[in-house]
């Protein structure tokens, strides 16, 4: 026998995971895209970035830099030319001192508008590219906070439910079966009928307390198991309350179920918030996220002007595609056994 | 059987009378007062107060739910608050339309599904395989709305091979010509998540025993698939789809809105958009049952392809 083995400590679970992850290329690179995405959430949420979104820079619906301008669009790009001196206006003296007032405080010129932007411009010339990096902070903040929520709250009855058992168990398990048998599309449209607040807060809330079935399931599964284990029954002989038996000693065994299903959520919830701004039930007017974006680029597509579409299906679809890998990613690291 | 049956359809009443009760709550207390919506920005205490006779807001909270029960029981949510015609004939006539687009829907992305999940089978692991599982993800990754509205504007508007929307009086009109580009679009949708599920129920198979069996007495690895594969990787296929189909009815809901199809799920988007809450009531209720009735029919069914389950 190796002396040496005795005293290393063997890897955790955690560790072990970050191991298979660190060995899975396309799971590094996933993690990469959504990293650089959180990190564009965060600059954009302390306003470092894209804060100045809804100057209007540009000519309306000016293309993209790699079109080229588009002509039609020339006129607009020039400032306004005062207009003649009318003899017969009733205000000229009154408008003469206000742009007399203007000019002094230097706001009197106007910067002329760019005719073409590195993704091009929409409606009213904001600029696509910071709309969309604005929009993905809404979009991914509700995805994040809704699937927090949605987790928290799984996990809250999948413990109670599953270490308790008997009577808790049977109410819980009826909760279940009573929020399953409606489909999940239709209960938040219920719900967002009835909450008729429109806000980003009444989105997480409509999301999170729908979305709780799935991480309960599974955690409640994850809880029988674990409560008859010996180091539940030693942490019961020390004297260990129930709920420091359920979340000191039996959640951190049980945490990476947690944090697979979240993973999983986010994608949908992120899916859904995108749906949901775009009918209108979502987000409320003034603020930008990709659903209504989305809704607004459904008519500009009828004008050709694709842009918009084209940044705010992209970047949710990059995140997306790069979100669902490091989930199947961490749910085979984490978990060989978890389907 | 039968006993069967009978018990669990028993079993189904608590959970109703959980949904029931659920949404008593979510409309009776959680959304406030609906008479200060229905009466309009000018209304006056009495008017109010007619609202609330007529509702049977003003009874206690018991009369209410039972009032709900009854609505429930004989189909009679009265009338829509927003246009006036009565729910039971908003849920008969939106049926058929849906079904419409719903039913070759599904048994095309079946079919499909099946057999492209069988024919990656053959190639499992290789780099085909793992290209498609690739594919699958960016599939699925792109909003169904960027589906909706790039295949509206380019098959539809652009090129003209299809109605942009609409709705006819026949049903072959239908089916043919308006039913067209939202089946193929709902395809298009959804056969990534399908392959990706129908490949994980076949690649549960492929291991098995019997498989082993079937090669090592000399079947072709064809025959092995479609035959033996096939029959055992249908259980579940079966269950998935059959607990699917309510969830579908509402699922369509913006295929049916953005190609302008009088359907199920159009009906509860202008619902939720006008607050009209007797419509959202009925058809919450009504799929919730049918998704109860669905999965038990999906376990029956599951008995009827394999001898080896015993329903107790």
């Amino acid at each position: 026998m190796n002396q040496h083995a005795a005293f290393t400590v063997p890897a955790g679970l955690w560790t072990l995971a970050w191991r298979r992850l660190r060995a899975d290329r396309v799971a590094m690179l996933a993690l990469a895209v959504v990293g650089l995405f959180l990190l564009s959430v965060l600059l954009a949420g302390a306003g470092l970035v894209a804060a100045d979104w809804e100057d209007e820079v540009a000519v309306n619906y000016a293309p993209p830099g790699f079109v080229g301008p588009d002509p039609a669009l020339a006129a607009l790009a020039r400032p306004a030319l005062p207009a003649p001196p009318n003899a017969f206006d009733p205000l000229a003296g009154e408008l003469a001192v206000l742009q007399g007032e203007l000019a002094r405080r230097g706001g009197g010129v106007q910067a002329p508008k760019a005719a073409t932007l590195p993704f091009g411009a929409d409606k009213w010339g904001h600029d696509v590219l910071k709309k969309t990096i604005k929009g993905g902070q809404t979009s991914i903040v509700v995805g994040l906070v809704a699937a927090l929520v949605a987790v928290a709250l799984g996990t809250l009855f999948g413990a109670v439910s599953g270490f308790y058992g008997g009577v808790v168990d049977d109410v819980f398990t009826w909760f279940y079966s009573v929020f399953t048998s409606i489909p999940s599309i239709l209960m938040i449209l219920t719900v967002a009928a009835v909450l008729q607040a429109r806000g980003v807060a009444t989105i997480v809330l409509i999301l999170g307390l729908t979305g709780w079935t799935g991480p309960y399931r599974l955690i409640r599964a994850e809880y029988i198991k674990h409560k008859a284990r010996e180091y539940v029954m030693a942490a019961d002989a020390i004297g260990a309350s129930n709920w420091r038996k359920m979340f000191i000693h039996i959640f951190p065994n049980v945490s990476h179920v947690a944090l697979v299903q979240m993973s999983i959520l986010v994608v949908g919830f992120i899916k859904a918030e995108v749906i949901l701004s775009f009918l209108g039930f979502g987000v409320p007017v003034g603020v930008v996220s990709w659903g209504s974006m989305l809704n607004e680029a459904q008519n500009e597509l009828i004008l050709g002007k694709w842009w918009q579409l084209a940044a705010a299906a992209g970047a949710m679809a990059l995140l997306v595609t790069a979100f669902s890998l490091l989930a199947d990613a961490l749910r085979d690291a984490l978990d060989p056994k978890l389907k | 059987m039968l006993p069967y049956i009978l018990r669990r359809l028993w079993q189904m009443l608590p959970t109703m009378a959980g949904v029931v009760v659920l949404l008593f709550v979510l409309f009776n207390w959680v959304g406030g007062d609906p008479s200060y919506l229905l009466a309009g920005k000018m209304a006056d205490a009495r008017a109010i107060a007619n609202i609330r006779a007529q509702l049977g807001l003003d009874q206690p909270w018991t009369v209410q739910l039972w009032i709900f029960v009854k609505q429930i029981l004989s189909f009679d949510f009265g009338n829509a608050w927003s246009t006036g015609e009565p729910v039971s004939h908003i849920l008969s006539s939106r049926l058929g339309p849906s079904l419409t687009v719903l039913v070759p829907l599904t048994l095309l992305e079946t079919v499909i599904g099946i057999a492209l999940a069988l024919a990656i089978a053959f190639v499992r692991g290789s780099l085909t395989d793992r290209l498609v599982m690739v594919a699958c993800t960016v599939g699925m990754s792109v909003s169904i709305l960027v589906y909706i509205i790039a295949f509206q504007y380019g098959l539809a508007y652009k090129l003209g091979l299809f109605p942009v929307q609409g709705w006819g009086e026949h049903f072959t009109e239908n089916l043919l010509r308006y039913a067209a580009l939202p089946i193929l679009i709902g395809l298009a949708v959804s056969i990534a998540p399908t392959l990706r599920l129908f490949r994980s129920f076949v690649l549960d198979e492929v291991n098995q025993d019997y498989v082993r069996t079937a090669r090592a007495k000399g079947l072709s690895e064809r025959r092995i698939v479609w035959v033996h594969v096939l029959r055992n990787a249908a259980i579940p296929i079966i269950t998935h789809v059959m607990s699917n189909l309510p969830a579908l009815l509402i699922g369509a809901f913006l295929l049916e809105r953005f190609f302008g199809i009088p359907g199920i799920g159009r009906e509860i988007i202008l619902a939720v958009e006008r607050s009209d809450f007797p419509v959202i009531k009925a058809i919450t209720v009504y799929v919730a049952a049918a998704t109860m009735v669905f999965n038990l029919l999906a376990d029956l069914m599951y008995q009827a392809v394999d001898p080896r389950v015993q329903l107790a």
